[in-house]
């Protein structure tokens, strides 16, 4: 079977790549795109390393084959910065080390962002839930928690 | 090299086409949150995958004659969004939003949970709860059939070759109805169920049940919809005599198999405890 021909927008730069069926869109990000920020842990949707935003709407890359992203626009960790200025929550897990290994931490940031851009003035428990989908076998989730719902204070006092 | 091929049509009569015309296995892909998970441990290779997500009919939800009507690829997180159906039917949308995470949410739908077959999908007893029914379309063109008459058996559907769900429709609420969904697993999140327990009543002025839908999952092969537990209710204010009969009634039907999750004793005795609980929360949200 011949490879099909995307056409797909992947952090709001036009971006074009061909792919078989059975290629999820984690594979394609890493194996033909390089982008290899976004991260494979159990592939089967439970860990959450591969969180990416497909329009907008949060969820697994992993679950997701790369032919349907054809006229899409996909956000990627390799997106998140702007240049060399990291986005708020970027800086906030370094100052919090939110993190040990960090296989976990682009699924992390990116499902964050989209919590915040949802709800800027999240509860402990609603970030909690939200980011239940995403596992880190390092950092016991405190960190993590406690730097989501300081750069939400951060971001509400600077808007 | 097994290379599957991939069809991403714009209307129903063109997936039904390719799903009839297709030889050798063919699967739909909604949100693809089972498919794909199926496809990677390598216990489906379909030959042909059908996209319905570009069919612009299957995308939303609309109201229709008081009720809903549910697009097949439709997700969990629109249908949590959605403040009609939310107001409406509180047990059907907090019973498809307790599949997975918010990654899950964000493309898992009805049809598929439906159509995955699995005794433990939580949106189903809810949908049956509320009488829902699914609207398949085919080479002979569209029949309407109760929820309950889509899975037959883990995995299996009444669908034939050529086949699809392409909504599911809702009842308009009838006055002083409300639904309510439960399930139980040994966490508070992320995990399939151990039992899940679907009730809807309707009640009369002075609060008494005129009629009630009582459905099981987890406990069978397919999720069961337990007659004999909804009579229990209808007649009564759920007083403690009701509660023990709807009890009695719910472990009654169940027969499950013993797994990780739960044995069989354990399983039959949380359901009897999840339809006293459901049946609770739907006389309450009836206005009792």
């Amino acid at each position: 079977m011949a490879k099909h021909h995307i056409s797909t927008t992947i952090n709001g730069e036009p971006v074009e790549f061909l792919c078989s069926t059975e290629q999820t869109m984690l594979d394609v990000l890493r194996d033909e795109l390089h982008l290899t920020g976004t991260k494979e842990g159990c592939a089967t949707g439970d860990c959450g390393a591969c969180s990416i935003t497909v329009d907008g709407r949060l969820v697994c890359s992993c679950l997701m084959l790369g032919v349907e992203a054809e006229g899409h626009s996909v956000e990627t960790i390799e997106g998140m910065a702007d240049g060399d200025q990291l986005h708020p929550l970027q800086q906030k897990f370094l100052e919090y080390a939110a993190l040990q290994c960090g296989i976990c931490t682009p699924g992390f940031l990116i499902a964050s962002k989209a919590l915040l851009e949802r709800n800027p003035d999240p509860t402990e428990e609603e970030a909690r839930y939200w980011l239940a989908g995403n596992l880190c076998r390092c950092t016991g989730y405190d960190k993590i928690i406690r730097a989501v719902l300081d750069t939400a204070a951060d971001m509400r006092g600077a808007s | 090299m097994y290379a599957p091929s991939f069809a991403a049509p714009t209307t129903v009569a063109e997936a039904v086409q390719l799903l009839a015309n297709a030889s050798g296995v063919a699967r739909v892909l909604a949100g693809g949150t089972d498919l794909l998970v199926q496809l990677r441990s390598g216990v489906l290779k379909p030959d042909l995958i059908v996209d319905t997500k570009r069919i612009p009919e299957l995308r939303t939800i609309t109201t229709e004659g008081g009720g809903y009507r549910i697009g097949a690829s439709v997700s969990g997180a629109e249908a949590g969004e959605h403040a009609g159906l939310s107001k409406d039917w509180p047990g059907v949308v907090e019973a498809v939003e307790l599949i997975g995470s918010t990654q899950i949410q964000g493309r898992a739908s009805f049809v598929g949970n439906l159509c995955n077959a699995s005794p433990a999908a939580d949106s189903v007893p809810a949908l049956i709860a509320v009488g829902a029914t699914a609207v398949i379309a085919g080479p002979n063109g569209e029949r309407e059939v109760p929820v309950e008459e889509v899975p037959t058996a883990p995995g299996r559907t009444s669908l034939a070759k050529g086949e699809m769900v392409v909504a599911i429709k809702l009842p308009p609420k009838p006055a002083r109805t409300g639904d309510a969904y439960l399930r139980f697993i040994p966490r508070t999140e992320m995990d399939i169920a151990v039992v899940g327990a679907g009730v809807c009543v309707t009640l009369d002025e002075s609060g008494k049940c005129t009629a009630a839908r009582v459905s099981l999952g987890a406990v069978a092969p397919t999720v069961l919809v337990v007659d004999d537990a909804a009579a229990a209710l209808v007649g009564s204010k759920l007083d403690d005599a009701a509660l023990a009969a709807l009890d009695a009634a719910a472990r009654a039907a169940c027969k499950p198999i013993s797994d990780k999750r739960g044995t069989i004793e354990y399983r039959t005795k949380v359901a009897g405890v999840l339809a006293r609980r459901a049946a609770a929360t739907a006389f309450k949200r009836a206005g009792a």
